[in-house]
Order: C-alpha cells, then sequence, then structure tokens
C-alpha cells in the first residue's frame, strides 16, 4: 500500500475547485497573446480586448479537461517510456534554469558554461535515482537568443534519459521541437513518443503571457508535452493564505488547460507548478519552506480529483552551501512530494532558491529520494506469518540467529534501501581510517568517480550531425561562428 | 497637544493604518499645525521607525508596505496646503522606477517605490516591461537625478546593461545615477555593468538613494 499525505478535507477540496472556477469569471484571466484570445472568444468566453482580460466560464473549461489525457509516457532516446505521468507514480529529475553553479572548493556560486552543464547532465545520468534529465543551467558562453536550445542541445548529446525542459521564447519552443524531432525521426513520431516535456509558466496573479500562452497552444499542436508552471506566491502575488494560493494554483492551471485544449484536444499536459510563501523579510521565495511543500501537496491532491497528471519544485532549498539547512529542507521536500504522489517532483540539486545548481547536491539529494521512494514501497507483507514462522528450531535465542537464515538474504533487499556511500553508518574508528569526511566530503569524492566513470551514450551519428548543423546554424544566426568546445570524452569534467 | 498628535502619527504609519494617518493630516490642518512640522515631527518619524525595525529584523514587509502607503496618503492631504503656504517639503530627489524589458516582475521595485516615496522622493514608477528609451526618456522629461531598475529574470538582467550603456553614450552621467536590483541582481553584477550600486531590500534601497544623491 503507498502511504499517501492527504491535506485537503473532503469539504475544503470542492470548494477549492468551486472558487477557481468563479475567479476565472471574476475577475477573470488576463490573457496576453491575442490568438489565445480568439480561441478562448470563439468558444464563448467573454474578452475584453482593451485590457486583455477574458472571462471564461465553467462549460468551457470543463469540456478542456474531458479531452486531458490522464496518462502518458515519456520516452527515452532509444524510444522506451521511462517516465510515466499519471496516477501515484512518482518520479524526480534535477532542478532546472540555474545560473550558477557551487564551486565545491572556494563555495563561489559561478555562473554557468557550457561544462558546467556537461558536468550536471553527466553526473544525473549515471544516478537511478533521477528518472529524467533537465536542462539544468543556462550556459552563459553561448548567446542569449539560444540560451534555452543550446542547453537541449547539450543534454541530447550527453544523455539518453528523458528530459524536462522549457523554452524561453516564442521562437525558440519551435527550434527545440525541431531539434527532438531530429533524434526521434520526424514530429509524428515525436508526438507518438515524446522525449521531452517543456515547463509553461503563467504569470501570477492569474495572467498567461503572450510567450506563456504562445508556448501553450505550440506544444499542443505539435503533441509535445506540456507542463504547466504556476507558481503564486502566498503574501505577494497570491493571497496569504495557503488555501487562497492553492486556489489561484487552480485557476491559472484551468485556464492554461483551456487554452491549450481548445489549441489541439487532447493534447498531453501536466498540472504542475512552482509556488512558494513569500518570505516577509527578505522578500524571496522559499522554494525549502515547509509551507511552500504544503501548496504543493494540496495543489498535487486538486490536479488528482481531476484526473491529472502531476508536477511540483520541490526537494530544494534557499541554503548557498552544502550544509544542514540544505539537507533538511530538501530532504523533508522530496519526502512530502513524495509522499502525495505527484508524478514529476523537480528541484534535485539546486541552492538559493532555484538559483544555483551542484553536482555534489545532486548525488546527495539522491539518497534523500531514494529513502521517500523506500517510505513509498510501505510496510510490505513478504512472508505468511508476520514473525512466528522466522522461529524455527535453529533459534538459540541470540543475537545474530537471524542473519544465518536464508530468508534474511533474499529479503534484506526488499526490506531495506542500501544507501552509496554518501550515507554515513560506520563506526567513529571505520569513519576515521576512510578520511573523517562529512556529508559534503564525500559527495565530492563520488562526484569525481562519477565524473570518471561517465561513459558517452551511443547516439546514431547521422542524427547527431544533422542536430549539430541546426544549432550551429542558429548560433551563427545569434552571432556565434562556433559552438564552444566541449567532449564527450568520459574523463573530463 | 501638537506632541500628542505627533505621536499619534507616528503610531498611525507604524501600525499601517491609512485611514487614521489621513484623519490625522486633516486635523492638523483645522488645527492650523505647520504641515511641514506634521510630516517631519509625526509621519516621519513613523516611517523611520518601521524602517528600522525592519532592518533589525522585528518588523515585517507587509508592515512596511502598509506604513508606506498610510505615508503617502497622510502626504498626499498635507502637500496642498504646502504648496498654499508657498513652501515645499524637502525633496530627496526625483526617481524613476522600472521593470526592464521583457521582464514582468515588479512586488521588489513596487516596494522600493513605496519606500522611496514615503522617504521624500518623487518617484515615477513606470511599471514593468519598460524598454530603455521609455525609461531614459522619462528621466529626461522629469529631470530625475535617479533611475531605478529592477530585473527577477536572469535572461532579463542583460537589459539593466543596455540601458547604463544608453546612458553613457547620451553622456548623462553621472548625472542621472543608476541604481539596480532584483533577486539575481549582486554586487559584482552592479560593478560589472557600471551601476552606481544595488541593494538587497527596500530599507537598503532607501538609504543608497539618499546616498547617490547627496543627502545621507
Amino acid at each position: 500500500m503507498q502511504p499517501k499525505l492527504t491535506l485537503l478535507s473532503d469539504e475544503v477540496l470542492p470548494r477549492i475547485v468551486d472558487e477557481a472556477y468563479q475567479l476565472m469569471l471574476k475577475p477573470g484571466i488576463k490573457v496576453q497573446n491575442a490568438e489565445a484570445r480568439q480561441l478562448l472568444a470563439e468558444a464563448g468566453a467573454q474578452v475584453d480586448e482593451e485590457t486583455f482580460v477574458v472571462r471564461i466560464p465553467e462549460q468551457i473549461v470543463k469540456t478542456a479537461l474531458s479531452t486531458v489525457p490522464q496518462k502518458f509516457h515519456l520516452y527515452d532516446y532509444n524510444g522506451d517510456p521511462k517516465v510515466e505521468y499519471g496516477g501515484d507514480m512518482v518520479q524526480f529529475d534535477p532542478g532546472s534554469s540555474g545560473v550558477t553553479i557551487l564551486d565545491p572548493d572556494t563555495f563561489e556560486h559561478k555562473t554557468t558554461e557550457t561544462h558546467d552543464l556537461v558536468k550536471l547532465i553527466k553526473v544525473a545520468e549515471q544516478i537511478p535515482q533521477y528518472d529524467a534529465q533537465s536542462t539544468a543551467v543556462v550556459c552563459d558562453d553561448v548567446p542569449k537568443d539560444i540560451h534555452d536550445l543550446y542547453r537541449l542541445y547539450l543534454v541530447m548529446l550527453y544523455s539518453k534519459k528523458p528530459i524536462v525542459t522549457g523554452a524561453f521564447t516564442n521562437t525558440t519552443v519551435h527550434h527545440m521541437i525541431e531539434m527532438l524531432a531530429i533524434f526521434s525521426g520526424g514530429l509524428d513520431n515525436l508526438r507518438e513518443k515524446p522525449r521531452a516535456i517543456f515547463d509553461v509558466c503563467p504569470s501570477p496573479p492569474l495572467i498567461w503571457s503572450n510567450f506563456g500562452a504562445g508556448n501553450l497552444m505550440t506544444l499542443a499542436r505539435a503533441g509535445v508535452p506540456a507542463e504547466i508552471v504556476s507558481m503564486p506566491l502566498a503574501g505577494a502575488a497570491a493571497p496569504v493564505t495557503l488555501l487562497g494560493a492553492v486556489t489561484q494554483h487552480a485557476a491559472e492551471c484551468l485556464s492554461g488547460i483551456t487554452i491549450h485544449q481548445l489549441a489541439k484536444p487532447g493534447s498531453p499536459i501536466v498540472w504542475g507548478g512552482a509556488p512558494a510563501i513569500f518570505d516577509m523579510r527578505k522578500g524571496g521565495t522559499p522554494m525549502g519552506a515547509v509551507e511552500t511543500a504544503m501548496i504543493d501537496s494540496s495543489y498535487a491532491q486538486v490536479g488528482k480529483s481531476l484526473g491529472l497528471p502531476t508536477h511540483a519544485y520541490l526537494g530544494t532549498t534557499e541554503s548557498k552551501v552544502l550544509d544542514m539547512q540544505a539537507g533538511l529542507e530538501s530532504g523533508m521536500g522530496a519526502l512530502i512530494g513524495a509522499l502525495s504522489g505527484i508524478n514529476m517532483i523537480s528541484g534535485s540539486g539546486m541552492l538559493d532558491s532555484l538559483l544555483c545548481q551542484s553536482p555534489e547536491k545532486l548525488v546527495i539529494d539522491a539518497e534523500g529520494i531514494a529513502m521517500a521512494k523506500r517510505m513509498l514501497g510501505g510496510m510490505m507483507v513478504h512472508t505468511e506469518t508476520l514473525a512466528t514462522g522466522f522461529y524455527d528450531q535453529n533459534i538459540n535465542f541470540k543475537g545474530g540467529d537471524f542473519l544465518k537464515q536464508k530468508i534474511t538474504m533474499q529479503l534484506f533487499r526488499k526490506e531495506q534501501y542500501l544507501p552509496t556511500n554518501i550515507i554515513d553508518r560506520d563506526s567513529i574508528r571505520g569513519w576515521k581510517q576512510s578520511g573523517g569526511l562529512d556529508t559534503f566530503g564525500r559527495a565530492k569524492v563520488r562526484v569525481k568517480e562519477l565524473l570518471a566513470s561517465y561513459t558517452k551514450p551511443e547516439l546514431d551519428p547521422a542524427k547527431v550531425n544533422e542536430l549539430h548543423s541546426f544549432v550551429l546554424d542558429l548560433a551563427r544566426k545569434a552571432g556565434m561562428d562556433k559552438l564552444p568546445e566541449h567532449d564527450l570524452s568520459p574523463q573530463t569534467a | 497637544m501638537s506632541e500628542e498628535l505627533y505621536k499619534q502619527m507616528a503610531q498611525s504609519i507604524i501600525e499601517g493604518e491609512k485611514e487614521t494617518a489621513i484623519e490625522l493630516a486633516q486635523k492638523s490642518i483645522e488645527l492650523n499645525m505647520h504641515p511641514l512640522d506634521t510630516i517631519t515631527k509625526g509621519f516621519v518619524v513613523g516611517v523611520n521607525y518601521i524602517g528600522d525595525q525592519f532592518g533589525k529584523g522585528e518588523a515585517f514587509l507587509p508592515e512596511l508596505v502598509m506604513a508606506g502607503e498610510a505615508m503617502k496618503a497622510a502626504v498626499a492631504v498635507l502637500e496642498p496646503e504646502l504648496l498654499k503656504l508657498g513652501e515645499a517639503r524637502e525633496m530627496m530627489g526625483r526617481v524613476v522606477l522600472a521593470t526592464v524589458e521583457g521582464d514582468i516582475h515588479e512586488i521588489g521595485k513596487t516596494l522600493v517605490g513605496t519606500m522611496l516615496s514615503a522617504s521624500g522622493f518623487e518617484v515615477v514608477d513606470l511599471g514593468v516591461d519598460q524598454p530603455a528609451e521609455k525609461i531614459i526618456g522619462k528621466a529626461l522629461e522629469i529631470d530625475a537625478q535617479l533611475i531605478g531598475m529592477s530585473a527577477l529574470l536572469t535572461t532579463t538582467m542583460v537589459r539593466q546593461r543596455e540601458v547604463i550603456e544608453e546612458l553613457d553614450k547620451e553622456g548623462l552621467r553621472p548625472r542621472i545615477k543608476v541604481m539596480v536590483g532584483g533577486a539575481p541582481i549582486t554586487k559584482d553584477w552592479a560593478d560589472k555593468i557600471k551601476a552606481d550600486g544595488t541593494s538587497e531590500d527596500a530599507v537598503g534601497a532607501v538609504q543608497l538613494a539618499k546616498k547617490l544623491v547627496g543627502k545621507e
């Protein structure tokens, strides 16, 4: 039995949905994309072309909800389904859109470049807890115009896993879809077996920008999955109450799904987000706050009640270094997300409110994820009797008796998650002998090992060439003659 | 009598009671109190107090915002009286605020605007998604000493540099000083793009603005 965390009572949940519908009528949703407004108007919504405010009646939204797929998959390079959106599947990917990387020796947050993203991909590729890669950081060594698609390019070269990504403009989303289609062997194949999902963000409160709505429509028409990342900030860009923020989230997602399904009914879309409470001291958005996780858990419950696949940003922290704050916030977030049955949980590896990525944190977070997943496994009944069958004639009332039982050998791997050496369970003597390292020190060692053991994925050279030419052409148009040097050899980081 | 009123004025700001602040401002006019005294001995004391408390971590953003709003409302009542007397509140300086082109985040910028006007600056807030020419045009139009630019996205922070470069090209600096802010903005970034300064929060932004206009 998968243990489940539900924060919303049967009484409150329908009130959230009901008030979300009310918000879509009053004050309405501000839709800054003309084509989206037109689609909504044709469907019967009331559009104010001066203010761009659209009042969306419940019926249009309900029709849209009836065509959203309840379940779909993301596929790896080989075309095998690896990520399942829908139901209570729980999967993780590294956080994305970071702009710095933690230097493990100086603790500096350095602006990220090509080699940093490559390093993050190599590490995440080998950690089974990451079901998908993400386009984890932007690379400052390429022109801004290709920032989004260049990240995807590197992930496609260095990974075979499914990809959680996102475009920064209405033009580049087309380029990125084309890039994916090169590897999939055409747009039809990409639609059939999508490798990537694109994050698309409404702007709180209750705004679909030209870019956000444009991306939704483009992705819907291409049949490439979209993931709504709604981010109400409770107390600033959303009501101060957690329930108010969850309700605003619902209105933003429901209106987004409506635009998306009007563009192409049946295209896959995810009920996701990156909400936060608003920190009243520093004005920040604490992604590691427990209230933030409570908003996530609750909106996921709302999404599930509507039969939708879910996503959230959890397992991350405001801390600037890999310290106890980073550990406890990331671990608690991952556990709350997992217990809420959220299909894709993004945020691993990230420090400093989603600004800074860290390969060392990726390997530590993987242990937290593994523990959360073990928790999800729940209390399993493996044997006919729960205990009595273990006490046979060989029991001598001594510790160690059970170590000699065959069933112990057979079952211990199922009952226990066996951590990597990131988790220290040694004696003080053994710990000292192996260097006396703390978690961070052990993570540094592990990252070096992973970078050394990385092997480049075997990709079709013709497709790689085609992808390279495509990206190089766009780079040239953006004013860069040659893409930054990066090598595919296993050793270099 | 007026001492007691001054205290109530300061208190109305501290508690963020806009209606009370307006009533007290009106009462001071009825009592023929000098509007400048009302502002400096009454309301400003409250703003300064809440700013100090915020700096110490004992007051929080909602209190700061409500205090700023109450202050603006009180000053709006008193300003016509000042004009009648042919006097003006000593203005700290004129500021143009904007969130840069391509960026629609404005929580922080609006807060800075509230605090600056509560502290005696004349603030023109252009809002979000503002191109360089609009920001510079408005600064010239109102003869601003300061431009404050906000960017929350790493993809839009580069726009801050464009505005500064444009100002330099037009030879408008150091006549116009530039403050930059936003979540991804660091001191290093501010130095790199040759801004005149940056601050972590709205209270710091007021101190910085005062310093930049030479009224520290």
